[in-house]
């Protein structure tokens, strides 16, 4: 039995892990969510995200600098991404879209290769996040204090443009009806043009945001796709609420398994995602008799 | 022409000892066998490579697959670097050699997918390859179930010449056992005698052999364990199990994670602050894990390898090798292209030791190879007879703090060689097996 000091600092690990899957997977289930679409590519648009900070920061003075930027780019990619890819498929089946997906992913992904090679690329932390900081009986790096904060901040301004906005409130209306949204004289194949890039933005981010804590390679979004389909298979499909609470929940299994043996986090994630389709197949948030 | 003469003398020591092999050894090779003879024409054979370009392992299998290109290209073109090993004219017993290469992920299922085609359709008269020690072992049962020579890429494993040993599969790389045998008195004696140490271990054959082995060598040393982490393979976050390690008041954090994931867990575990509390000492070094980490966070840190560069102003050979690979690839070559480019020289010179590409023929030269030993990059060396493990010495590196780095690679020193012979398991050991030859 691990000591309480141990399962403490384990828990709040768990929180720290499970904001950035909550970030990773609220772009996967907002596009989901709303446009229908299982985004296959979502693990190649983290490390794009990632290199993209690699290469800003290079030009840039300051980390925000290039993050800035760099949310400029993936906002532009995510635009290219739908209009000439995507909005071909809203209305195929989730095969396509799978397929169409996953290709984008590997062109991406090939894409990062050729350009930067296959070893991995340093991203410093910010001078600002530099060091540890000693919370009681826990020292923890700062930076990945400063995370959690961070993107605490972004998943709220996620949630209020997506639930407060009149722009959300068309989004969402466009999924169950687009043709009396239409009608009304509300273009609506304009609104999923934003909130495709929004999610493409929103995954980007957590891999720049991330860049400076993991080995940057172009490989390093898979083992976050596999993570983040889990996360939002725990919360609901398509549930934004659902993607935050079920990335926390993932976060914490993981590290608190870890404080009796490591080697099991994974294991246990997978059982407890079985296990949850078992008692309640729509996940946490889904809606009653998705589909 | 004294180098003639003296491998006239060590040819004829050669043939002597094969003939002294039980059941009369080269009389009774097998006309045909495996993808021999149909895989050799009158002017050349084909060698199939399987490496892993993408994945975790693609940093190492970049430089792995230089390595074999070099070497092939100049046993084809016959220059001096050729002569040099002892290799006559172009190719191999004149023939150029052919190749191909496949991006294997570092993934089992996919090395022996493709190693199947390139025998099959390319009838591959030898596969070499891998970086994943599982991929591997996988490698050398199908080399033994088809009968095609395998000479092993980067693996550290001890289960790869231990009790999954196999008559197909030979390797030069040390393994974990010699690796950590030779490793574990240099570092007791540059950090102390009474040391507490913390393991991250990657869940396969090459974490836990490397873990056994170095958990021995280091508790004879009086080293004492605190904490092991086991971690799967491909693991983005280590923040839970360097928790556990930052809380497990180690002074020696043994880091077993290789390639990417080296990086990955050595850049958290400096973050978590281990690295300030705990000296790193990685029993296998990964190819470029100084770069991308830097000389910053390496320096210090103790490791052994199978090659680098600096020994070069011990062997000659290696200082050819080196100054060829700079040439032609404008960076230092790392272990992965050292393995490469050794291995195939060291097939090469047994089949036109044997005279032939008969597999059965080149086995039997390479593990009589003790009485007649190659001479590499590494200086002498041999194949051991009973499980195929090359005799070999092993580099102990120090990582160079950055203000006494010379050039921009320039990241260890040297701070010992440790011999062979003084570090090996006993054949039996980890149970070796070998397989029949036909």
């Amino acid at each position: 039995m691990p000591s309480w000091p141990v399962l403490i600092s384990q828990a709040f690990n768990g929180l720290a892990l499970g904001t950035l899957l909550a970030l990773v997977s609220s772009g996967l289930t907002i596009i989901l969510g709303t446009l229908g679409v299982l985004n296959f590519a979502h693990g190649a648009l983290f490390a794009v995200g990632a290199y993209a900070a690699f290469v800003l920061l290079q030009y840039t003075p300051s980390f925000a600098l290039a993050v800035l930027l760099g949310c400029g780019f993936m906002l532009v990619l995510g635009f290219l991404l739908e209009r000439v890819i995507i909005r071909y498929f809203y209305d195929r089946p989730h095969e396509d879209q799978i397929l169409v997906t996953y290709g984008i992913g590997i062109v991406l992904v090939e894409s990062i290769r050729a350009a930067f090679g296959g070893n991995a690329q340093r991203v410093p932390v910010p001078s600002w996040g530099q060091g540890a900081t000693q919370l009681g009986f826990l020292i923890y790096p700062t930076y990945r204090l400063q995370l959690i904060a961070i993107i605490a901040g972004l998943l709220l301004g996620l949630y209020l443009v997506l639930y407060r906005t009149s722009m959300g409130l068309v989004v969402r209306a466009g999924i169950e009806n687009p043709v009396m949204v239409g009608i009304l004289g509300i273009n609506v194949r304009r609104a999923f043009l934003l909130v495709f890039a929004i999610g493409v933005v929103a995954v980007g981010l957590a891999g720049m945001l991330y860049a400076p804590v993991v080995a940057v390679t172009p490989d390093m979004g898979a083992n976050f796709m596999a993570q983040s389909f889990v996360v939002i298979v725990l919360g609901g499909l398509g549930s934004f609420p659902g993607a935050i609470v079920g990335g926390l929940i993932a976060g914490e299994i993981i590290s608190l398994t870890s404080a009796f043996n490591s080697s099991y986090s994974e294991v246990m994630l997978y059982a407890l995602m079985a296990l949850l389709l078992v008692l309640r197949p729509q996940g946490l948030f889904g809606a009653e008799g998705r589909s | 022409m004294q180098i003639d003469r003296r491998q006239l003398l060590l040819g004829g020591v050669g043939a002597t000892a094969g003939l002294m092999l039980p059941g009369g050894a080269f009389a009774q090779s097998p006309a045909s066998i495996g993808t021999f003879p149909a895989g050799v024409t009158a002017d050349s054979v084909f060698v199939g490579l399987t490496i892993p370009l993408t994945g975790v392992f693609s940093g190492d299998g970049g430089d792995l697959k230089l390595g074999y290109e070099l070497a092939i290209a100049q046993i084809n073109a016959g220059g001096d670097a050729a002569q040099q090993w002892g290799l006559k004219g172009k190719g191999v017993l004149g023939r150029q050699i052919r190749y191909k290469v496949s991006d294997t992920e570092g993934k089992p299922n996919l090395d022996v997918q493709s190693a199947t085609q390139f025998i099959q359709r390319d009838k591959a008269i030898m596969v070499a390859g891998s970086v994943s020690s599982a991929s591997a072992i996988a490698l050398e049962e199908l080399g033994s179930r088809e009968k095609v020579l395998y000479m092993v890429g980067i693996a550290g494993s001890n289960d790869i010449t231990g009790k999954n040993c196999q008559r197909y599969g030979f390797r030069s790389q040390q393994n974990a056992y010699m690796a950590a045998k030779a490793l574990a008195p240099v570092v007791a004696k540059a950090l102390g005698k009474n040391i507490k140490m913390a393991f991250l271990v990657p869940d396969y054959t090459y974490g836990h052999t490397v873990y056994d082995s170095f958990a021995k060598f280091s508790t004879e040393q009086g080293w004492k364990q605190v904490a092991k982490e086991v971690v799967p393979l491909g693991t983005t976050d280590y923040s839970s199990a360097l928790l556990n390690i930052a809380n497990s008041g180690a002074d020696v954090f043994v880091n077993i994670a290789f390639g990417g994931d080296a990086v990955a867990s050595t850049k958290q575990a400096e973050q978590f602050g281990v690295l300030k509390r705990m000296k790193l000492v990685v029993p296998n070094l990964s190819s470029f894990q100084a770069k991308e980490l830097g000389a910053e966070l390496m320096q210090g840190v103790y490791g052994s390898c199978d090659f680098w560069f600096g020994l070069q102003d011990t062997y000659p050979l290696a200082k050819t090798f080196v100054e060829s690979f700079v040439a032609q690839n404008k960076y230092y070559p790392r272990w992965g292209a050292h393995i490469g480019y050794m291995q195939t020289y060291l097939w090469a010179m047994s089949v036109e030791r044997a005279n032939t590409f008969n597999p059965v023929d080149v086995i039997k030269t390479m593990e009589n190879s003790k009485a007649q030993p190659y001479d590499t990059t590494l200086g002498k060396v041999y194949f051991r007879a009973e499980d195929h493990q090359m005799v070999r010495p092993i580099p102990i590196l120090r990582g160079k703090k950055p203000s006494d780095m010379k050039h921009k690679e320039d990241f260890y020193d040297i701070v010992a060689i440790s011999d062979g012979e003084s570090v090996m398991n006993s054949p039996d050991f980890f149970g070796c097996k070998l397989g029949p030859y036909t």
